[in-house]
């Protein structure tokens, strides 16, 4: 039997996975707006307690929820996800809906328009359930640094979701959403996506557009699904993948129905196992769950083999001058004249953008403005924006000559199991935080996280796929291989 | 960090003396770590700045609709008419 | 005393901004119109909203590589945008997109003409850029309490061309002006208003003794918005920094603004720190390469230039070099002309009558007024044409081209209308000749006496008589004869 003790509002729509409602709906065993209302009762039952939300769009989504209905109704679904339940990171623009990113400075910011993954979402008939906490900006590993409440983990609420998208991975954790989305720059889906136990995956850079997501890092910015199991993230990466006109960044390339893809076995699977991603303290339990899940993998047929990314222990460095660099930049819009708060008084325009900012910004991202505009400045851009841009192609070439060897990369998606709130005060322990899930998005390369095992104090601890390019099929298929062989999404969290 | 306080005002941030000696201390660590890559011999490598490989994305000089003025100053901190307004502007 | 006054040699740079004739602004849709009302055309894109991204509008790389080509430089191989950072309101995103270490072009040359002078002034580097909205201030900037923005013109695509330091007076800096406003004119890339500030112009200018190789200390000026205004600020500027350095001063590197009314520069509040760009490409655009093969294909397409043009024109309708230049100034003039010469085959006399008498209407250089004038070209040729034919006199016909260019109707008409054409009816000129001698006696008795000239007198009486209508070669032999009859 599934389900933790002490479950207070389980109900079978909300325990389903994203495909599992969807055959529901097909069945006529259940409709969306059913689902849409089970979600909606259980996020008033339970997100006060996991804070996942900053805001819930209730009437839309039971507007949007029986438009669905009537399409299953008259046997004309608009494709594999409509009606499902779905939280969006608050990070992506909605049209009417405010959109905070987690700061002050965007508390009271009412987009114009929509995201093209919102838009793509939907036109596929996903129902949005609400927009998801996340760190602020999305710089930071916890959902500590939201600037309206900290996120819990729905397994343990004494310890962090992970982050940046620890709202979306939260919800999704929590049974507070079927699916959601979420966004990665150093890790940001993948970790939260580690810590909550759910499937979290970043495509590669340029496989989802990004017109509409507020940007943190232009060039490692991607966004991408958090879904309760690999054949959930197969459905949504195929409905928000695809080429946008709008973003110059956004490849050309074919998406291929992933969800097709899933059943094909991996038997002859080369997988590569990098040396530099079993560091010395590291979570023992973490390490073993990994190793076994390997050994799992060459059960099912693929060979495992030793590799090195010799680069790999600088790429945090590295992408601690870009990420800033480039979210100095983008943040710089942010000076009370268009959108967002402005201080009450200011004696004069210089005053009033010094004031505002310092007002707006949370401790978290004014570091980051602080060390990127360093970066850049007069002096220094040659020894740390410059070096670390160097740095980052060495990062790409070791991944390029892995993969000359091996189909995918298999490691830890995190050193750890999730921190207690408050335990990472120091901003360079949170950012150590991330040094597995870093260089993937330096090369521009899809990752994705499934859960691989729990610790002793029953806290999940994810198994990361890293990919080629455009190769997300491998990765998900690999991964719903492995999920589909061990008996680990079974459990589910108990929130009493 | 040599001139915090320079780096604060390219930033536009106001930092409150304290903020700023916090803000130091914390950055020298975080540059301190950063420092390893200079062990990193990287003459002749050529810089990434997009990670995917991709060149000459244009759109067409086709003129599209605009939002109204009302839709573009919606957010507005402070307006006057159809402008968005702004305090007293001093050059530095 | 000391030493003499030295001899300075006057050293300027230029940097143009033009703004292209792009339908859409340069990273979004929004349209380029000039003068819509405040805020109505943006979109989250040019007004830099959080999630927007820049897409290149096609046609502005065009425009650039076009203009670089007939500035003769070189079209790098690849170029790629970068963001410059400093904080103003009329910058939504708080940097500007524009190209910094690989720009679009480089050296390149401009010919110009001073004083029937020929010199090529380099061309450092063409490149292109977004616009920034239009800030409007309650009262001069110094006093406003506040500053409203209009967003319309940010996003708008700019080039910028930097000159070489070669210009040597504030003359060549204006006649560098008119030839590159002109070429853009030519190339249809930019409608050269410089009101409107479609084009806009800031100069490098410094002093050094003449026969120095370095440079002196380089003082920018800002603010011109005519080429009348560029030349008399850099005329000012001039005078400003020779005497500085007569009298030994040290002069500063600094920002000067251009004050046209009060007719002298001032000096910017001087920068407590640098500016600090930080520039990086810019992550939301991709790199551009430069196809060889449709950089020749826009090269095969370039229309006639300017130089070109006025060489053509001393060729073929054996013009001088004068009239030549004059004439090419503009594209819509060069037209017009050729539009006049095919209706009427005689090139200096229609060059003599477009400079005499169209461009005292129309300056030489405005196309919108040239291709709009009330007297188009097939009219001039027609008035021309009646003069040719006797109809009327070259005299009349002054009055005629202005009164075409009033109305806008053309020769023919006015001429008719108003009974002006030329009496060479040998019958009725012989009746009023007899009246015209009956009535002046003394002129025919002084003719008689040998005094030629006498002649003259009665033929401006025939044409008092006739109010200017007679033809005056027919008088003039209808009178001697008479005369030699008496
Ligand atoms: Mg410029
Ligand atoms: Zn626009």
């Amino acid at each position: 039997m599934r389900g933790g003790a002490g479950l207070s509002v389980s109900n079978p729509l909300t325990e389903s996975t994203a495909h599992e409602l969807v055959e529901k709906f097909r069945s006529g065993a259940a409709t969306p707006s059913a689902a849409t209302r089970a979600y909606l009762d259980r996020i008033t039952a339970l997100d006060p307690t996991v804070r996942a939300y900053i805001t819930v769009t209730r009437e839309r989504a039971l507007a949007a929820a029986s438009a669905a209905d009537e399409r299953w109704r008259t046997g004309r679904p608009k494709g594999p996800i409509d009606g499902v339940p779905t939280a969006v990171k608050d990070v992506l623009c909605t049209k009417g809906v405010r959109t905070t990113c987690g700061s002050k400075i965007l508390e009271r910011f009412v987009p114009p328009y929509d995201a093209t993954v919102i838009e793509r979402l939907e036109a596929a008939g996903a129902v949005i359930l609400g927009k998801t906490n996340m760190d602020e900006f999305a710089m930071g590993s916890s959902t500590e640094h939201s600037a309206f409440f900290a996120t819990r983990n729905p397994w343990d609420l004494s310890r962090v979701p992970g982050g940046s998208s620890g709202g979306s991975a939260a919800a999704v954790g929590a049974d507070l959403a079927a699916a959601a989305i979420g966004s990665d720059t150093g890790g940001s889906i993948r970790q939260p996506g580690a810590f909550t136990g759910t499937v979290g995956l970043k495509p590669t850079y340029g496989r989802v557009s990004r017109y509409g997501l507020v940007a943190f890092a232009s060039s490692l910015d991607q966004v991408g699904p958090l879904t309760k199991d690999v054949a959930d993230a197969a459905l949504v990466l195929r409905v928000i993948a695809g080429h946008d006109p709008l973003d110059s960044t956004s490849a050309d390339v074919p998406v291929p129905d992933y969800a097709a893809e899933l059943s094909r076995p991996i038997a002859g699977l080369r997988i590569g196992v990098p040396k530099e991603y079993f560091v010395e303290g590291m979570d023992p339990e973490v390490e073993r769950a990994v190793r076994e899940a390997i050994e799992v993998l060459q059960r099912l047929g693929a060979t495992a083999e030793p590799l090195s990314l010799p680069t790999t222990d600088f790429a945090l460095a590295a992408y601690y001058l870009i990420a800033p660099a480039e979210a100095s930049s983008n943040l710089a819009r942010y000076d009370g004249v268009k959108y967002g708060s402005r201080v009450a008084s200011a004696k004069d325009l210089i005053d009033m953008y010094s004031k505002t900012r310092a007002q707006g910004f949370g401790a978290e991202v004014k570091r980051r403005i602080m060390l990127g505009t360093y970066a850049l400045s007069a002096g220094y851009h040659e020894a740390y924006y410059a070096k670390a841009q160097k740095v980052r192609t060495l990062v790409r070439r070791d991944f390029e000559a892995a993969f000359s060897r091996v189909d995918v990369i298999v490691a830890p998606t995190t050193p750890n199991v999730p921190f207690k709130l408050g335990e990472k005060e120091d901003p360079l322990a949170m950012y150590l935080n991330d040094i597995f899930t870093i260089p993937v998005n330096l090369a521009g390369l899809p990752g994705l996280s499934v859960r691989c095992g729990f610790s002793l104090a029953s806290l999940p601890i994810g198994l990361q796929f890293i990919g080629r390019p455009f190769d997300e099929a491998t990765l998900l298929r690999a991964a719903s291989a492995y999920e589909q062989a061990t008996p680990w999404r079974d459990r589910r969290p108990s929130l009493g | 960090m040599q001139d915090v306080e320079h780096v604060a005002r390219l930033a536009r941030l106001e930092l409150s003396p304290e903020e700023g000696e916090r803000m130091r201390e914390q950055l020298d660590r975080i540059l301190g770590y950063i420092d390893k890559l200079r062990q990193l011999d990287t003459a002749g490598v050529e810089p990434t700045s997009h990670a995917v490989p991709m060149v000459n994305v244009f759109r067409d000089d086709e003129p599209r609709p605009c939002l109204s003025p009302e839709e573009m100053l919606a957010n507005a901190p402070d307006r006057s008419g159809e402008f968005f307004r702004v305090p007293r502007i001093i050059e530095d | 005393m000391r030493s003499a006054a030295k001899d300075y040699e006057t050293v300027i740079g230029l940097e143009v901004h033009a703004q292209l004739l792009t339908r859409s602004k340069m990273f979004c849709g929004c349209p380029t119109t000039f003068g819509a009302a405040p805020n109505s055309q943006t979109c989250p894109i040019c007004q830099g909203m959080p999630g927007t991204l820049p897409v290149i509008n096609r046609r502005a790389i065009e425009f650039g590589v076009r203009t670089a080509l007939a500035f003769h430089c070189t079209i790098n191989p690849g170029c790629r945008f970068a963001r410059k950072h400093y904080y103003y309101p009329d910058m939504p995103k708080n940097f500007q997109i524009s190209q910094y270490e690989e720009p679009l072009a480089e050296h390149g040359w401009l010919e110009v003409t001073v004083d029937g002078q020929e010199r090529r002034v380099g061309i450092q580097r063409l490149h292109l850029e977004e616009d920034v909205g239009k800030l409007i201030h309650d009262g001069p900037l110094e006093t406003a309490r506040s500053s409203l923005v209009d967003f319309n013109r940010s996003g708008v695509p700019l080039m910028e061309t930097v000159s070489e330091p070669d210009i040597r007076s504030p003359e060549e800096a204006a006649a560098y002006l008119r030839a590159f406003r002109a070429i853009l004119l030519y190339l249809g890339v930019c409608d050269g208003n410089m009101e409107e500030r479609s084009l806009r112009c800031d100069a490098n200018i410094s002093l050094r003794e003449r026969g120095e190789t370095g440079f002196g200390t380089k003082v920018e000026i800002k603010n011109m918005n005519s080429f009348r205004n560029v030349q008399r600020a850099l005329e000012f500027e001039v005078g400003r920094q020779t005497e500085a350095l007569a009298r030994g001063e040290r002069l500063v590197q600094e920002t000067r603004l251009w004050d046209a009314d009060r007719g002298y520069t001032r000096s910017m509040r001087s920068k407590e720190f640098a500016h600090d760009y930080r520039y990086f490409p810019e992550p939301d655009l991709v790199p551009l390469t430069m196809d060889r093969a449709r950089v020749e294909e826009i090269r095969a397409g370039l229309p006639e230039l300017p130089a070109d043009r006025r060489q053509r024109f001393m060729r073929a309708y054996t013009l001088p070099a004068y009239d030549a230049l004059l004439l090419t100034q503009s594209r819509a003039l060069a037209d017009y002309y050729e539009a006049a010469v095919r209706e009427f085959a005689r090139p200096k006399i229609v060059s003599n009558w477009i400079m005499s008498e169209l461009l005292r209407e129309i300056p030489a250089d405005d196309e919108k007024a040239l291709a709009a004038s009330p007297v188009p070209a097939k009219n001039l040729a027609g008035l021309l044409q009646l003069i040719d034919r006797g109809t009327i006199s070259g005299k009349i016909a002054k009055d005629v081209f202005e009164k075409m260019f009033r109305s806008g109707e053309d020769a023919d008409t006015i001429v008719t209308r108003e009974g002006l054409i030329q009496v060479a009816d040998t019958g009725a000129l012989a009746a009023i000749i007899e009246q015209i001698l009956a009535a002046n006696p003394k002129a025919v008795l002084d003719w008689k006496r040998g005094k030629k000239a006498a002649a003259g007198a009665l033929v401006g009486h025939v044409m008092k008589a006739t109010q200017g209508k007679a033809n005056p070669g027919v008088v003039n032999s209808l009178l001697q004869e008479k005369l030699s009859q008496l």
